[in-house]
């Protein structure tokens, strides 16, 4: 055979794989080629504005069809091919109604807010931390996002939470964020010890009606929404939308707030912190004088 | 069925027209395209049970971890780089359902037609030619974690005639102290490349192998393939998102062999008892777009050294060889690129090649008396290679080689024996791209053209006709590559 038949064949065959590939691209938009996010309304105009970077819809639509659809769907409801062997279950953009916020509950999220949420990721979740897209790729996907609920052309993200500076870290704050786990009845669903076994916890679901479970402080290092004292702040004051996690903005001062938080790295036995330290030490001492927590304690846990 | 039917029907028997198999290769492209499209519009959504091992552990699609698999991109670099973990705290095999198996199945079924050209038979010189239905080695791979923090790699890996051996087996310690910069990896592994030959997307005889990878100048006797596995200890580590990666690895001296050997099964000769180094070092960044759009993506760009020895003699008992000796040096250095420019990936790879005088010598141990002539083997060249991806199952494949050699081990010898100029074109489609399971098709045709030697393919007879002329060897290649 002649080079020039040798390039004949080849063509042919190069021809007709892209015809079929086209075709069948075409053909199977319900397997593996997410038509229907050529449709979607409005994509090539969404924007997203993160620090500086502006996204761009239409870019994050093919970088959805690569990294997202799996879990979050062709039609970005959390029905994607994966969705149903996946706990908890994937986000679904079409309500949107998202977990880790600055912004009050009930409101919608800024963009910043959905795109860390990329970045970091959901500890003890399907959803990886996304951080090796560069920062344009996740401003893009922020952008696409938005594109599946018309929310977000009727409504404005809510007002950004405003973060008090921390108070000291002393037992005082540590004790009063003690009676304060057990007045607001977070041991309910996290149990007295944090190991997410209080009596509700067998029963919560999300707004979808699915299981769901609370965090676990015993073994976690980090939360759902960030790592940080200030992270953990912001969770119990946003509260974790479409969850059982409510806010408490409206039930407790900043001061408080921040005692909470305190008391809530106590529990954190896995993770070496300040206020473990400090708790530890002042157990030894007092130890027996300490009220459980639990509906024995309805008084007051000290 | 007459002798004439079954002569025709044979494409080995040379009755078998040229326009046969054009037409042959035509009919199967349209038929496997009209058969499948039907199939896979009756996929159900979300019901496809082919479970290729980390997509059923993590439930991403194979778009995640791929820009074209096998081919990784940043994200499935970050996730190898942390030791095949997501690091979501549910990486430790304790949270996966008993019944997951980290086990994955990859082969591909295939026509191609291999042609060789100035090769030597018994009845004469000519072109040998070779086509027909066949089947690529197969690989088993199991990877994954055996806690948090500790992965494994082992993937036996079969030829096509079923000869097994650990292409790959190895632990890794991952994040020590916490750290992603400390990562120790202990046993038979691929070299960091920044362009991996072991994860690339051309599957003929002559463009699946980047030449440079397994280059040596003709007439030495160093076995080194900066492609081939090695086998030994690497210490690496890695930025957050392994935009910085590096990595230092002291192997043994023996192209990855075995049970003290120089390769991986029985009846190489023995290894020697020196350990080779191996560097790489790459750092990514993100190049702007212009106004308004969203940039051109990921680039990144690294440097590579390899120094390592070879013995020239062996210690022997009775004529059997027990242990190589009079070890003499040799390095590979050089620089590598993966640029992207939205849907078009572009990579470069340059290489430079040096090898003590003695290792261009065959016989001749080193410490005797070298003939006269003889200097120290060298060689650069490299290769550029594009994909576009036209989406995530559609990419466009090409690559052109070129490796001169720089100085022949005798100065007697004609300057450009050795030097290869190669080829390549493809186009791989992947109708099933599941989260569970993948299918591509792939077509290539590759063009190799090698000064007095053989290809670096092993296509051929064996014997070039004329060492003073080119040896042109073709591949044309259809392949269904799937992964279980």
């Amino acid at each position: 055979m002649t080079l020039k038949k040798f390039a004949v064949t080849f063509a042919l065959g190069s021809v007709t794989l892209l015809t079929a590939g086209a075709t069948t691209s075409t053909a199977q938009s319900h397997v593996n080629s997410p038509d229907p996010l050529l449709g979607t309304p409005s994509v090539a105009t969404e924007t997203s504005n993160i620090s500086g970077i502006t996204g761009h819809a239409e870019s994050g639509k093919h970088l959805y069809r690569r990294f997202c659809i799996g879990c979050h769907g062709p039609d970005g409801n959390g029905q994607g091919m994966n969705a149903q062997w996946i706990d908890p279950q994937p986000r679904d953009f079409t309500e949107a109604t998202f977990k880790c916020r600055s912004t009050p509950t009930g409101t919608l999220p800024t963009d910043e807010d959905l795109y860390n949420a990329i970045t970091r990721g959901f500890v003890t979740t399907n959803m990886p931390s996304w951080r090796p897209l560069n920062p344009q790729q996740r401003a893009d996907l922020v952008a696409f996002i938005k594109t599946w609920s018309p929310r977000w052309a009727k409504e404005k993200p809510g007002a950004t939470l405003n973060i008090p500076p921390e108070t000291p870290i002393t037992i005082e704050s540590i004790l009063h964020g003690r009676e304060l786990f057990q007045k607001l009845e977070c041991w309910k669903c996290h149990g007295p010890e944090g190991h997410a076994d209080g009596p509700s916890a067998a029963t919560l679901t999300d707004s979808k009606g699915n299981p769901i479970k609370p965090f676990n402080f015993s073994t976690g290092d980090r939360f759902m929404c960030g790592d940080s004292n200030r992270d953990l702040y912001r969770i119990f004051m946003t509260g974790l939308d479409g969850s059982p996690m409510p806010s408490f903005a409206d039930v407790i001062q900043p001061n408080d707030a921040w005692d909470l938080v305190h008391f809530l790295r106590t529990l954190q036995v896995a993770l070496p912190n300040q206020e473990l330290t400090l708790w530890q030490s002042y157990k030894a001492a007092h130890g027996k004088d300490l009220k459980p927590i639990g509906p024995d304690s309805a008084g007051g846990a000290q | 069925m007459s002798e004439k039917i079954r002569e025709c029907a044979n494409p080995m028997n040379p009755k078998w027209s040229r326009w046969k198999t054009i037409l042959t290769c035509a009919f199967l492209l349209i038929a496997i395209a009209v058969c499948d499209v039907p199939r896979a519009s009756a996929l159900p959504r979300g019901k496809v049970m082919a479970i290729p091992a980390f997509a059923r552990k993590y439930g991403l699609p194979c778009s995640a971890c791929h820009t074209a698999w096998p081919e990784l991109n940043n994200f499935g670099q970050v996730f190898r780089d942390n030791g095949y973990q997501l690091m979501n705290d549910r990486d430790s095999p304790i949270w996966q359902n008993p019944s997951y198996f980290p086990i994955s199945f990859r082969i591909t079924p295939s026509w191609h037609r291999e042609s060789t050209t100035n090769q030597q038979f018994d009845t004469g010189n000519g072109t040998l030619t070779q086509a027909g239905f066949d089947l690529s080695g197969m690989d088993l791979w199991s990877a994954g974690t055996i806690y948090k923090n500790i992965s494994f790699v082992l993937l036996p890996s079969s030829d096509p005639t079923a000869v097994w051996h650990f292409e790959s087996a190895f632990i890794r310690f991952d994040n020590l102290k916490g750290s992603p910069w400390l990562n120790l990896r202990f046993g038979r592994f691929e070299l960091d490349n920044l362009i991996s030959e072991k994860r690339f997307l051309f599957l003929s005889n002559n463009g699946g192998i980047y030449q440079i990878y397994h280059f040596n100048v003709p007439g030495s006797i160093n076995n080194f393939g900066y492609g081939d596995n090695q086998i030994g200890v690497e210490l690496a580590g890695h930025s957050a998102n392994s935009y910085t990666r590096y990595s230092v690895s002291v192997l043994s001296s023996n192209e990855g062999g075995v049970n003290f050997t120089t390769d991986v099964v029985p009846g190489a000769p023995p290894s020697n008892r020196t350990y080779d180094v191996n560097l790489a070092f790459s750092q990514a960044f993100n190049a702007p777009g212009a106004p308004g759009e969203s940039g051109f993506g990921q680039e990144r760009i690294g440097a590579f050294a390899y120094i390592g020895q070879r013995p020239t003699n062996y210690l022997t008992e009775g004529g059997t060889q027990l242990v190589g000796i009079n070890n003499k040096p040799f390095y590979r250095i050089g620089f590598a690129g993966d640029l992207s420019y939205k849907n078009l990936e572009l990579m470069p790879l340059f290489m430079y090649g040096h090898d003590n005088p003695y290792l261009g010598q065959f016989g001749v141990p080193g410490g005797s008396t070298l003939p006269a002539g003889a200097q120290a083997p060298t060689f650069y060249g490299g290769f550029l290679e594009a994909h576009y991806y036209f989406n995530p199952q559609n990419v466009a494949l090409g690559r052109f080689e070129q490796i001169n050699v720089g100085q022949q081990a005798l100065n007697t010898t004609p300057g450009s024996l050795g030097n290869i100029t190669a080829v390549t074109f493809g186009y791989r489609w992947y109708p099933i791209m599941f989260s569970r399971g993948g299918v591509a098709l792939d077509g290539e045709f590759s063009r190799v053209r090698t000064i007095g030697v053989e290809p670096e393919s092993g296509d051929g007879s064996g014997t070039v006709a004329d060492p003073t002329a080119a040896v042109w060897s073709n591949s044309i290649y259809f392949g269904i590559d799937f992964d279980f």
